[in-house]
């Protein structure tokens, strides 16, 4: 490829071809819409994996193209949880869309402002940093309980009818369907945003950080724009929770929380946006039948299936999968033939 | 023809299946416990205890089976809320049970009204619970019968200057201030009121804070499960020999670690429901078979509150006559009296809460372990916090 340098066109193609839509994302998201209609009893779950998955997308932004480590995601899912409840307690925004909306702007505000502390230094010190934003937060919603409700949680939220007309029914369905249209509004965003000529630089920083710089990328910029991004996308993931649940705790700023979206977008893979939805899906179904099959050693066997993920490798697996699709494709010309 | 025969049949067969189905219908118990994470063994007990109550009296009542589903919420209340709610909506379960913290209890009671499903709470301890919804009742104990209890007899014993430590959360906050009101309304004086986070708490701090105020006697409430960590720090900082006197709700010396928490919790006093050397008949027999289930485990009081919580449902369940009908089932709980390991106890018809009787007991060693004697009684507690309000 060195020899011959691709020339702008090519290049056009060559990124406008990684923005199509391809036939397995539709399919994706057909399938995702029939489970609406198909599997009425299962929405109570689907409604967590939906925000599990928002969540796990929104960490997929910052460590999938902009290579920025967290540990603290959970600080902005539990304030974007913790705003919701609060817009709903004390009747400021009935309204649940626009103050969803809001949640998720004041969440990118803490994230915008919390942005500059995580620029600072290597992966290591961001696994500090956001790790520590987190616990800070957590202990402020502890000691703040007049506001807050401390350890006992956020109690009272009604939330008003979905557009007036639908509401939070207790087997889940307008919640899901909700949670399901909220998850693809932004991920429809979150897959422009990234194929945008911004992504593309970001990635850029991602490979490179220096050599970016060299071509003209403002890399402190990109990192706060796209930081800022995916806390908003965090608080809206909790936002939604407290939402649905009409609910909210402190366990919403738990390191758990942090470490269990980083392990289902290790499950699912990062960079391609998908990862963080198919590993939600994965991890929560997973966990939701080994806890049904053994209420009490449950975690024993998710730690082992974890662990044997890790050591096949999830390349192996992606390796079983180019193997299949080989032999889709030498099929399909065998069928022309015929 | 043979065709039109052969569809007859089946539909006959289909229908006697189903009627067959409806008569032999189980009664769902939903039991939703902490059976990991840091509360783990509030669960771990509730479910022997429940298991004991199952295999002592058969697992069918009024002529229909009784299914227990156990799930674990992992001490998170928003779990809770999805486990219940999948419990009512998929599997008709025609009670909710269990609730391991205060939190895991409120986040569930919304559900309870809206389905008109039972809830019996058998563990969370804040006077609250109960007025969150009219289908709540409770097998366990408030945080404020043992309180005002332990501070009636502090007031009486020469002690004088009290710091509190107790868990920041609700339950923690119930037992501070009933203890404070009714100690402070006897004479007594809370010189200091500390707290502690709720998860992973390290009292070293507060402890050398409470050493430091000289009080008689240090007033305390962690949830069951904690009271090991406790002990261990209190004695690092020779809390025990500085002439501090331990009193508190029965929280801290569970019984179900009570024995491994070391010879410097000897003299405790604290007031409580339930100690494994409660001298009945009932309790030596509850106690034999509970340990014979546990591998030698004794039970504790969330044990007690589990063996109640499912002897209740029997009983409401032997009332109605099978019938699940939320409405009947909670009117049939309200007044029920019965005999427990722990004592006497009944259900209030007003509130939904137990009544029962506390004891005040000292830490003493009896054939080499370490038990909660008990030396005086109190008859027939209500829920003070309750009882003021009317």
């Amino acid at each position: 490829m060195s020899a011959t340098p691709l020339n702008t066109p090519d290049v056009a193609r060559l990124v406008m071809s990684r923005a199509r839509w391809r036939f397995s994302e539709i399919v994706f998201w057909i399938a995702a819409l029939a489970t609406i209609f198909l599997v009425p009893s299962r929405h109570l779950i689907l409604t967590e994996i939906a925000i599990l998955g928002l969540f796990a997308l929104s960490l997929d932004l910052i460590l999938g193209y902009a290579g920025i480590i967290s540990l603290g995601q959970a600080a902005f899912f539990g304030f974007g949880a913790y705003c919701a409840g609060l817009l709903a307690t004390h009747q400021l925004v009935t309204e649940p869309v626009l103050a969803l909306a809001l949640a998720g702007a004041a969440t990118a505000a803490l994230g915008f402002v919390t942005s500059f502390l995580v620029l600072r230094g290597s992966d290591l010190t961001r696994i500090m940093v956001t790790l520590g934003i987190a616990l800070i937060l957590r202990e402020l919603a502890n000691r703040f309980d007049g506001l807050t409700g401390g350890a006992d949680g956020l109690q009272g939220v009604t939330i008003e009818p979905l557009f007036g007309l639908f509401r939070f029914d207790m087997f889940g369905h307008t919640a899901y369907a909700y949670s399901l249209a909220v998850l693809f509004v932004l991920f429809l965003l979150a897959r422009r945003i990234v194929n945008s000529p911004f992504g593309l630089s970001l990635r850029a920083v991602k490979g490179n950080p220096l050599r970016a710089s060299a071509v003209g990328i403002s890399v402190n910029g990109r990192m706060v724009a796209i930081y800022t991004i995916a806390a908003g996308y965090a608080g809206v993931a909790g936002a939604l929770l407290t939402q649905t649940a009409q609910f909210a705790s402190l366990d919403m700023f738990s390191f758990e929380r942090s470490a269990d979206v980083l392990l289902m977008l290790i499950i699912g893979g990062t960079g391609y946006l998908y990862g963080g939805i198919i590993g939600a899906l994965i991890f929560k179904l997973m966990q939701d039948w080994l806890a049904s099959m053994t209420p009490q050693y449950w975690q024993f066997w998710i730690g082992l299936v974890l662990v044997a993920i890790v050591i096949i490798g999830r390349e192996r697996l992606e390796q079983l999968r180019g193997a299949i699709r080989k032999r889709i494709l030498r099929l399909r010309p065998q069928k022309h033939a015929a | 023809m043979m065709k039109r025969i052969l569809v007859g049949l089946l539909a006959a067969t289909a229908m006697a299946a189903a009627g067959g189905a409806w008569a032999e219908e189980p009664v769902k118990v939903g039991l939703i416990l902490p059976m990991t994470g840091g509360q783990a063994s509030t669960g771990k007990q509730i479910d022997a205890a429940v298991r004991l109550y199952m295999q002592q009296h058969g697992d069918t009542v009024a002529g229909r089976k009784i299914e227990i589903i156990l799930k674990d919420d992992a001490t998170v209340p928003d779990n809770t809320k999805r486990l219940a709610q999948e419990l009512i909506v998929n599997d008709k379960v025609n009670f909710i049970a269990g609730f391991g913290i205060t939190p895991s209890a409120l986040a569930a009671a919304p559900l309870a009204t809206e389905a008109k499903v039972p809830e019996i709470v058998m563990a969370a301890g804040t006077s609250i619970i109960t007025e969150r919804s009219p289908y709540i009742a409770r097998t366990s104990f408030t945080l404020a019968q043992s309180s005002v209890i332990i501070a009636d007899w502090a007031a009486k014993n020469g002690i004088k200057k009290v710091v509190t430590l107790v868990s920041d959360y609700a339950p923690g906050a119930d037992a501070q201030n009933s203890f404070k009101e009714r100690f402070t309304a006897a004479g007594g004086q809370v010189v200091e009121e500390l707290k502690v986070p709720l998860a992973s708490p390290d009292f070293s701090p507060v402890l050398q804070r409470a050493a430091d105020a000289k009080p008689d006697a240090l007033f305390v409430f962690v949830p069951a499960g904690q009271g090991g960590t406790f002990a261990k720090q209190y004695s690092e900082r020779g809390l025990d020999k500085a002439g501090i006197k331990l009193i508190g709700p029965g929280d801290v010396t569970d019984d179900d670690i009570l024995n491994n928490m070391g010879d410097s919790m000897i003299g405790t006093v604290t007031a409580h429901f339930y100690s494994a050397t409660h001298p009945s008949a009932m309790n030596k027999d509850f106690v034999a078979a509970y340990k014979k289930l546990m591998n030698g485990q004794r039970p504790g009081f969330m044990a007690v509150g589990g063996y109640d919580g499912i002897h209740l449902i029997y009983e409401a369940l032997k009332k109605t006559g099978g019938k699940t009908d939320g409405d009947a089932l909670i009117a049939a709980m309200k007044g029920m009296k019965w005999e427990s390991p722990r004592g006497p106890i009944s259900i209030d018809p007003d509130t939904r809460d137990i009544i029962q009787n506390i004891y005040v007991r000292r830490v003493e060693k009896v054939g080499g372990e370490l038990y909660n004697v008990e030396f005086a009684t109190v008859e027939a507690v209500k829920d003070p916090i309750k009882a003021a309000k009317k």
